[in-house]
């Protein structure tokens, strides 16, 4: 039963300091971000004189060759890496959650949820130095410097994110349900496709979302581990930014700004609507009684 | 005749900890048993090993001439019910009934034949589509009970079966359930730390503290002819008094107590001078103004404090040497003229055969 | 798959294959992820460690245990680590890197947790939509972001227009937060206001996560006992937050250590961050030895509070049970 919150952390003056920091504080969070789209359509080329509305920039954007192919790679990248990330992640999550002892336990958990911390850059230098022992040891180009290599950087990052994630889900997961399924007669593996995956399969999918843009976003780590003719988006636009202040970005910024606002309302909408008509036919079972 | 269930010298050791404690038992077929004892006491692991969750440290289990060692929770022929009832949320009440029928391969029409068999069973019929999160707790409960059925286990096992439900609600589910395991003819072990639960639903109750089995027998037995201390006073309320033993007859014997004499309608194996408990349940004490003739089993005191239940009223007595008599009287008038309240001085006194001597 | 039995010590007579069998089960479940993160962690961990000690040759760095003559040699040079100390340039890099990685810390904190206050105490129906909002700009990039502050900070930006006409830059640049009035780029204003920009989420939702679970019936057992309500804040609130806040420090200050990307868009040359040094001396000077030196001394100086994030993380766990 929660307590009336707000008669317990102050009158009307904390309740109006409340609203005022909350506000100000999202003004400060989204500031750049509308000035970024509002400069994109900035007739000027000077970025911070306003210079009338144009869409020229866009125009610009749809023939900018770089720009697009390190687009496209990105995607590829992403995908794969956010997929192979879940994967691990479920993996690792599991381990963490399910086997209570077994050797080495803290070195694997602190192996695991250590690159949420660590310095890309170390990470990053870490990774290419033992990918060149590798190749130098082996003497293939399996691991020379591109996209292979870059995917394997940022499956790095992206496990220990979809870690944190799963792990949370499974630790929530009620275990009575695991064990009634066995002794109904299911076997371990039946346990974990038809009963524990159907459950975690949301935590699954935000995993697979937070590691996607994760490694859509990656500068330092991909930057490292890129070769020649893998340079990503983030690369592209990083070069372009270490210049100076240049539209095109702004461009490109507001169609992935749209996109990522897009999906994230639409996606909260929808789960906010299924939560509702759960939560209504629960009240709808505890009144009607039996 | 051998045992249908027969736990053989069981001990489960957690590091160095025995939450299970040389627990032997001798279950019968068709028969609801019950663990009772209060958290901690080891009837959970001792259910858990039942089923297969847990693997003991030494002992056997044998269901049915067959040694469970062999055998993993997915292949024993017994099913549990969960304290949480563990309902699939994902999955539409059919499904989760037809769960263990799927997985043993049962072809297609008789797994509808039988989840609709099940679903009568427990009143549930036009509910089969309903997902777990649209019904009443009641209602889970009773699709979890279906689905624990469906198999046709040997052996179902109950995992405090009413703790979720509130009081009114489970008067009503202690007799439903008892009627469909009953008509049913499943052997069932239940686990509760509720006596009224295990007393009325059980066949037969095992008392368990500290991973020990303290007493087995009916409900009955073990209200009324409580083995040890332990047991009197966990089932139920009972007044226990030490005192010596000063005669030893065949046909009875007399208990010296500081306040009162007891003359007890039977033997007792034991040597007089010998310390002894007795014990003498609430109910089975009668209070009145005037001192009783009989100069054994009776006792004067004076009235401290009353609890009024609606049915019966319990007394608190102090006497003389200071200790406590709690009386259970009926109220089985609505109103008397001579009501007796607190601070009068009464005198309690009881039969020749309501004592149980107790030597541990 | 789910755990199933207790310890693996107790003897299980005649059950040989099964067990052999479930464990397999439990041995990929647990292997495929360890030899993983040994594999691609570890080992790249201790090959710069390596690199940081050995020799280099013409290609690669010539072995620390040499073989010769009956004789088993381990050299380790120390030469890298003595330039390292030595050079008051990296000893610079070092503590500035703290410095703002601190100063990053307490500004995040300062406003962040008020904000996860007010978040968590605000109307149960609107939280989810006001984190939401607070997530939104995590999910879109953060370099455009950073980018944005440029276009911001720089010689006719919003936010410079602005302090401009506050006349706030001459105190600014008294204090040492700008260089000289009126330029607000590349200076540590912007370099601190960039990292907190970027890591304020970071910061934001472990508090609320741990706020909004606080029992609120605590507070009313204090007003209940006589204490004012900014009393019940700083003696039961405060404290209660403790975990959320040191996970929040955490999450901001040992990333920003070796932040690189702002201090190269943001910073400039007062704001020498050691992120930009181990990226010059592996780019730049193609010094892959010296990088590695300069990144095992950062790790041992983010090691103690990593241990801290670590133990958080194993205690949020047990908590969560």
């Amino acid at each position: 039963m929660k307590a009336d919150s707000r008669s317990l952390i102050g009158g009307r003056f904390a309740r109006n300091f409340g609203r005022g920091w909350l506000l100000a504080v999202f003004f400060f969070l989204y500031l750049p971000i509308f000035t970024l789209i509002a400069y994109s359509f900035n007739n000027s080329p000077l970025p911070t004189v306003w210079g009338g509305f144009t869409l020229n920039w866009y125009v610009k954007l749809a023939s900018d060759r770089e720009i697009l192919s390190g687009l496209w790679l990105s995607l590829k990248i992403a995908f794969l890496s956010a997929s192979a990330s879940v994967v691990l992640g479920t993996l690792a999550a599991f381990t963490l959650v399910k086997y209570r002892r077994f050797g080495g336990r803290t070195l694997f958990s602190g192996m695991v949820s250590a690159p949420l911390v660590m310095p890309e850059v170390i990470i990053g230098l870490a990774l290419l130095l033992m990918l060149v022992a590798v190749q130098r040891a082996t003497g293939s180009d399996l691991f020379d410097r591109g996209m292979m290599t870059i995917w394997l950087g940022h499956l790095l990052l992206g496990m220990a994110y979809a870690t944190v994630v799963i792990q949370a889900r499974l630790i929530d997961l009620n275990p009575q349900l695991e064990e009634a399924a066995m002794d109904l007669g299911a076997k371990p593996f039946q346990v974990f496709a038809l009963i524990t995956l159907p459950l975690i399969l949301q935590a699954l999918a935000s995993a697979w979302l937070l590691t996607f843009s994760l490694s859509l976003d990656d500068v330092v780590i991909s930057a490292f581990l890129s070769g020649p003719g893998s340079t990503t988006m983030p690369l592209v636009i990083f070069s372009r930014a270490r210049l100076g202040l240049n539209p095109s970005v702004n461009a490109v910024a507001t169609v992935i700004i749209a996109v990522v606002a897009v999906c994230v309302t639409v996606g909260s909408v929808l789960i906010a609507r299924a939560e509702r008509r759960r939560a209504a036919e629960i009240n709808a079972a505890q009144r009607g009684g039996g | 005749m051998a045992a249908y269930l027969s736990v053989e010298d069981v001990v489960k050791d957690f590091s160095g900890v025995k939450a299970v404690n040389h627990v032997s038992l001798d279950i019968n077929k068709g028969e609801i048993f019950a663990l009772l004892g209060s958290s901690g006491c080891g009837k959970t692991t001792l259910l858990r090993m039942l089923a297969g969750f847990e693997a003991p440290s030494s002992g056997r289990i044998v269901l049915d001439g067959t040694d469970l060692a062999e055998m993993e929770p997915y292949s024993r022929p017994i099913n549990m019910m969960f304290q949480s009832y563990a309902l699939f949320p994902h999955l539409s009440v059919w499904e989760n009934i037809a769960f263990g029928l799927k997985r043993e391969g049962m072809a297609k029409p008789k797994i509808a034949e039988r989840v609709d068999a099940m679903l009568k069973l427990v009143q549930l019929g036009g509910y089969a589509q309903r997902k777990p999160h649209q019904l009443s707790g009641g209602q889970q409960q009773r699709v979890a009970l279906a689905r624990s059925l469906a198999k046709a286990p040997q052996l179902l096992l109950l995992d405090e079966p009413l703790g979720a439900l509130d009081k009114k609600l489970r008067e009503e589910t202690q007799i439903e359930l008892t009627n469909i395991i009953r008509n049913v003819g499943v052997t069932c072990v239940m686990v509760t730390h509720d006596q009224e639960e295990a007393m009325t639903m059980a066949t037969r109750i095992a008392v368990m503290s500290e991973g020990r089995i303290l007493q087995v027998g009916a409900p009955a037995e073990v209200y009324e002819t409580p083995a040890t201390r332990f047991v009197a006073d966990f089932i139920g309320n009972v007044n226990l008094m030490d005192g010596t033993l000063t005669v030893d007859q065949p046909d009875h014997c007399v208990i010296e107590c500081a306040d009162c004499k007891h003359y007890v309608g039977h033997g007792i194996t034991g040597t007089e001078g010998m310390t002894v408990s007795v014990a003498i349940r609430p109910e089975k004490i009668h209070l009145s103004r005037h001192a009783p003739p009989d100069e054994f089993n009776r006792a004067c005191g004076t009235v401290k404090a009353m609890a009024y239940f609606g049915s019966f009223t319990v007394y608190h007595l102090a006497l003389a040497s200071g200790a406590a008599l709690k009386v259970s009287v009926n109220n089985l008038q609505r109103h008397r003229d001579d009501e007796i309240v607190a601070g009068d001085t009464v005198w309690a006194h009881w039969s020749r055969n309501a004592h149980v001597v107790l030597t541990q | 798959m789910p755990a199933l039995k207790s310890a693996p010590s107790e003897p299980r007579k005649g059950l040989a294959g099964r067990v052999h069998g479930l464990l397999r089960g439990r041995s990929v479940v647990i292997g495929l992820p360890y030899g993983w993160l040994l594999a691609f962690f570890m080992a790249p961990f201790l090959i710069v460690l390596n690199y940081s000690i050995s020799e280099m040759g013409a290609v690669r760095p010539e072995n620390i245990v040499t073989l010769g003559d009956g004789v088993m040699k381990l050299s380790i040079k120390f030469g890298n680590y003595l330039a390292i100390f030595g050079d008051a340039l990296y000893v610079k890099a070092y503590l500035s890197s703290l410095k703002y990685a601190a100063i990053t810390t307490v500004v995040c904190l300062v406003l962040g947790y008020p904000f996860a206050y007010f978040m968590a105490r605000a109307k149960p129906a609107l939280q989810p939509a006001l984190l939401m909002a607070v997530m939104l700009p995590f999910w879109t990039s953060f370099l455009l972001r950073v980018y944005a502050w440029k276009g911001l900070l720089d010689e006719g930006g919003l936010v410079s227009d602005f302090l401009l006409a506050t006349g706030l830059d001459g105190w600014m640049a008294a204090s040492g937060m700008i260089g000289t009035p009126g330029k607000f780029m590349n200076t540590p204003f912007s370099l601190v206001i960039g990292m907190s920009y970027t890591y304020l989420p970071f910061m934001i939702l472990p508090l609320y996560a741990n706020l909004a679970k606080m029992d609120l019936r605590l507070l009313e057992a204090a007003a209940d006992l006589g204490a004012s309500r900014f009393k019940a804040f700083w003696l039961i609130t405060v404290p209660l937050s403790r975990a959320g806040i040191i996970a929040g420090a955490m999450l901001v200050f040992i990333p920003c250590v070796g932040e690189y990307v702002i201090p190269e868009l943001l910073g400039g040359p007062q704001t020498l961050m050691i992120g930009r040094v181990l990226w010059d001396e592996f780019f730049s000077n193609n010094d892959w030895p010296m990088a590695s030196t300069v990144a095992v001394v950062l790790v041992l100086l983010i090691v103690v509070p990593l241990a801290i994030f670590n133990k958080y993380q194993a205690e949020a766990q047990e908590r969560g049970r």
